[in-house]
């Protein structure tokens, strides 16, 4: 943790010089090569925050000590405009947007990687050995338990039937992603429609409901903590469980029809300087050190066969083709026209 | 006769080495072309597979086109792609152009050559995309757009990766199974080429095997293919024994023609020997008759020696008891041992010793030894026969006191027409040796003859029991 800190004081002296970029960057920061010897820095491009890959980012550095990382944080769409549009530079693509990530590999902007660590990962989670997940992160809904009366919503038809029944418990006092700003709100949104035709049911009666949409997953947590919201739909599980006051009102339902399960990748971009030190980072990610260490310090759930086979109701978003249809520019403009219609009600 | 089994023939390459190549040959180009055609099949399914998936996957996204008043809506359906990663991780590109301009898709995907029909089956090319070949399906449908008939043509490509995974796993089972086919048919070969010659080999050994003189024709059951050979042969052989057979009738033909005007020969040398006086005629009168002698031995020799060759082929086995034959044969020289007083005595084993063979052959070799050892003693000397036994064999031995071998050794003495060089005025054909040896091999027996320590020869004809 103080190493963490020490490179956030680096950082802030650093003061990197904002390059002349063709997207917009969060965030950026500069962790120095520890043995004072920089060979060529690992430059990775996230939608993961700072604060939570740190940990990764100082285990790697402890076994490689010669490299210096640049972590730059951007959202899901920025990261994918940055690769597809702009030919940027960077080692690494990390993004929690499958079908961005998947249209990016499959447009042949990603680098092949074949090693023992990515042989080893179950064919779900990986594609073309381009593409490659190192966290399993559920779908959920978080719930203000005071808001429902009586027992919590299992299913979607549950939850229907709930904000039927009480719509003054829940008017106004539902958060759900914006698919149209959220890339990760896009993708969960257009699983949730494939997967079953509940999803526009719902939308309808959340729609009748005044819903406030959202950004992060983050916002609509704080929100139901605070009593602002009496649910979010779609939010990250990993996020929701590491932010909860456990003593506190708002639960987290994963649902029994089904629960999506989004599974966060990383990419060797064709345009990498230093392809080999982003092949060594994925191996790290991927080994059973580094999956250990995602588990314990940054919350997110490691890949892992058996916890989905735990819970049969857990559907992996698949790493297929499939992914590429909402990808399309009509098909989204489509999607999307139709949830405004469905959502923002007058 | 002339024996030479060290002869060998010239050999003009191996039957076994022609039929292991020539079978491993067939093999080899069987596993060759299996390898062949499972990769031709297994290219074929697999481009059947990824084609009518690719064909599915088109229509599907056809199927769901609309037209109206605002243009064509497109929806491309989620399975029409998730299809797609049924057959491997391949990747996909597709193009959608209503009325000729791109709408959706890759537009630099190439267009099939010639437009696919408005028939419902899509047309499938192969073409290439960013580096990669890929295998597409078109389709072009009619849209109603603001009354006007429209065309909207969609694409969807897909590289070969795991079509060309598949085909080169199929093909390289195809490979291993060809191999695993060729090393059974290699082990195969080989044991067919020896069974296949096993006849011939046995056929080889049966007739290798054969006595010197046997010369019956082979009877033993041969595979069709080689009754050629086997008839060949023994047709080979009747004529050699026909010929041989000829040859010794002439000479017992010739024999016999011989005997009787030598012995008319002899009998008016011996009248007009009593006739006359003149010591000079006498003497050339006695050496005609030495030599009518001479000459009826030779030929009475060679009759015999005709009679035993003859036999050897025609015998008549039975069971004799060589004590009881030695018994009779010395008492039928008797009355000759006495003219020379000589002691001829028997010497035989109690338990009567019988053995299994041809009595006339047995008879005429103790004969000959019997002559010899009494021709050759000097007189008052003792010819002594004895019968025994002797690891498995009958052994008869003629015995004498007389002038030895002068150092000559059996296989010198056996030979046709071949005498010792002690033969001094001894009268003789030298064809008594060489019948009792024909008659020992005949036998399956052994014959020797050498010298007794304190003078004399010992003759020894061994004979199986
Ligand atoms: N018992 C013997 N003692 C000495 N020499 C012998 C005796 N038996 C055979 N031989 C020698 O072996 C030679 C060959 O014998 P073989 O009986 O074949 O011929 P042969 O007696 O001379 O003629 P024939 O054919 O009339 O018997 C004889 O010429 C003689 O030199
Ligand atoms: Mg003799």
């Amino acid at each position: 943790m103080r190493r963490t800190i020490a490179a956030l004081v680096i950082a802030f002296c650093v003061a990197l010089p904002r390059l002349a970029l063709g997207f917009d960057v969060e965030e950026e920061q500069v962790f120095p090569a520890p043995s004072g010897a920089p060979t060529a820095p690992l430059r990775i491009l996230s939608t993961t925050d700072t604060e939570i890959f740190a940990p990764l980012l100082d285990a790697f550095q402890a076994d490689n000590p010669d490299v210096p990382i640049h972590y730059t944080v951007a959202s899901t769409q920025e990261v994918y405009k940055a690769l597809h549009d702009e030919g940027a530079a960077f080692d690494l693509a990390v993004s929690s947007a499958m079908d961005l990530q998947m249209k990016l590999a499959n447009d042949g902007f990603a680098l092949s990687h074949r090693s023992a660590p990515t042989q080893a990962l179950p064919g779900w989670a990986r594609w073309r050995d381009q593409l490659f997940a190192f966290a399993q992160e559920p779908v959920v809904m978080i719930a203000s338990a005071r808001a429902f009366d009586g027992p919590l919503p299992r299913t979607r038809s549950d939850l229907i039937r709930a904000l039927r029944d009480r719509p003054e418990a829940f008017d106004g006092r539902i958060g759900t992603y914006d698919p149209n700003r959220s890339g990760a709100g896009y993708l969960f949104a257009t699983q949730d429609a494939r997967q079953s035709d509940t999803y526009w049911r719902l939308s309808e009666v959340m729609g009748g409901l005044s819903p406030r949409l959202y950004d992060t997953t983050g916002a609509m947590i704080a929100d139901v903590q605070s009593g602002k919201l009496a649910l979010a739909y779609n939010v990250l599980g990993s996020y929701a469980e590491a932010q909860l006051d456990p003593d506190g009102d708002a639960r987290i339902v994963a649902f029994e029809d089904f629960t999506h399960v989004l599974l966060r990748t990383a990419l060797i971009p064709r345009t990498a300087p230093n392809p080999d030190a982003a092949g060594a980072f994925v191996d790290f990610l991927l080994s059973g050190d580094g999956q250990r260490l995602i588990a314990s310090e940054t919350g997110l759930p490691p890949i892992s066969e058996a916890a989905l086979a735990a819970d049969p109701y857990l559907r992996p978003i698949r790493l297929d083709p499939g992914l590429l249809v909402f990808v399309d520019p009509l098909k989204r403009q489509r999607f999307l026209n139709e949830w405004t219609a469905a959502v923002v009600q007058p | 006769m002339v024996n030479r089994p060290h002869l060998r023939p010239a050999t003009g390459g191996s039957i076994r080495r022609q039929l292991v190549v020539q079978l491993l040959i067939v093999a080899a180009v069987l596993s060759g072309l299996l390898y062949l055609s499972v990769r031709g099949v297994a290219d074929t399914a697999v481009e059947t597979t990824q084609d009518s998936i690719l064909g599915a996957a088109t229509i599907a996204i056809a199927e769901e086109l609309r037209g109206g008043e605002d243009g064509v809506s497109i929806d491309i359906p989620y399975t029409a792609f998730s299809m797609l990663g049924s057959i491997g991780e391949d990747r996909v590109f597709y193009r959608i152009l209503v009325g000729g301009e791109t709408v959706t898709g890759y537009p630099d995907l190439a267009l099939p050559e010639s437009p696919p029909g408005s028939g419902l089956d899509p047309r499938f090319f192969t073409t290439s995309y960013d580096g990669s070949e890929v295998r597409a399906a078109a389709v072009v449908r009619s849209v109603l757009v603001e009354g006007r008939n429209t065309e909207v043509m969609v694409i969807v490509a897909q590289t070969r990766g795991a079509k060309d995974a598949i085909v080169a796993q199929m093909a390289n089972r195809a490979a291993l199974l060809g191999l695993g086919f060729f090393a059974l048919a290699a082990v195969l070969s080989v044991i067919t080429a020896r069974s296949v010659l096993n006849p011939v080999q046995r056929l080889a050994e049966a007739v290798g095997r054969r006595g010197p003189d046997d010369l019956r024709p082979v009877e033993r059951p041969v595979p069709s293919e080689l009754a050629p050979l086997v008839r060949a042969l023994n047709g080979f052989i009747a004529r050699l024994s026909g010929a041989l057979s000829r040859t010794e009738t002439f000479i017992a033909e010739a024999a016999h023609h011989i005997r009787t005007p030598l012995a008319t020969l002899r009998t008016q040398a011996e009248i007009a020997l009593r006739k006359t006086d003149d010591e000079a005629t006498r003497d050339s009168l006695r050496a005609m008759i030495r030599a009518a002698d001479d000459s009826a031995r030779s030929a009475g020799q060679l009759l015999d020696h005709a009679a035993v060759v003859y036999r050897t082929d025609q015998r008549t086995e039975e069971r004799i008891d060589l004590c009881q034959l030695a018994r009779d044969m010395s008492d039928s020289f008797g009355p000759t041992a006495d003219i020379r007083d000589i002691d001829l005595t028997t010497d035989l084993c109690a338990p009567p010793v019988e053995i299994t063979a041809d009595r006339l052959l047995v008879e005429s070799a103790l004969r000959n030894l019997l002559d010899n050892a009494i021709k050759y003693s000097l007189p008052d000397g003792s010819v002594a026969v004895t019968v025994g036994t002797d690891g498995g064999r009958a052994v008869i031995r003629v015995l004498d006191r007389g002038r030895g071998l002068s150092g000559a050794r059996t296989t010198q003495l056996t030979g046709r027409f071949r005498r010792g060089t002690n033969v001094a005025d001894v009268v003789g054909s030298g064809l008594g040796l060489t019948i009792v040896r024909e008659v020992a091999r005949a036998q399956g027996g052994e014959f020797r003859i050498t010298e007794r320590e304190g003078g004399g020869t010992c003759a020894e004809l061994s004979l199986p029991l």
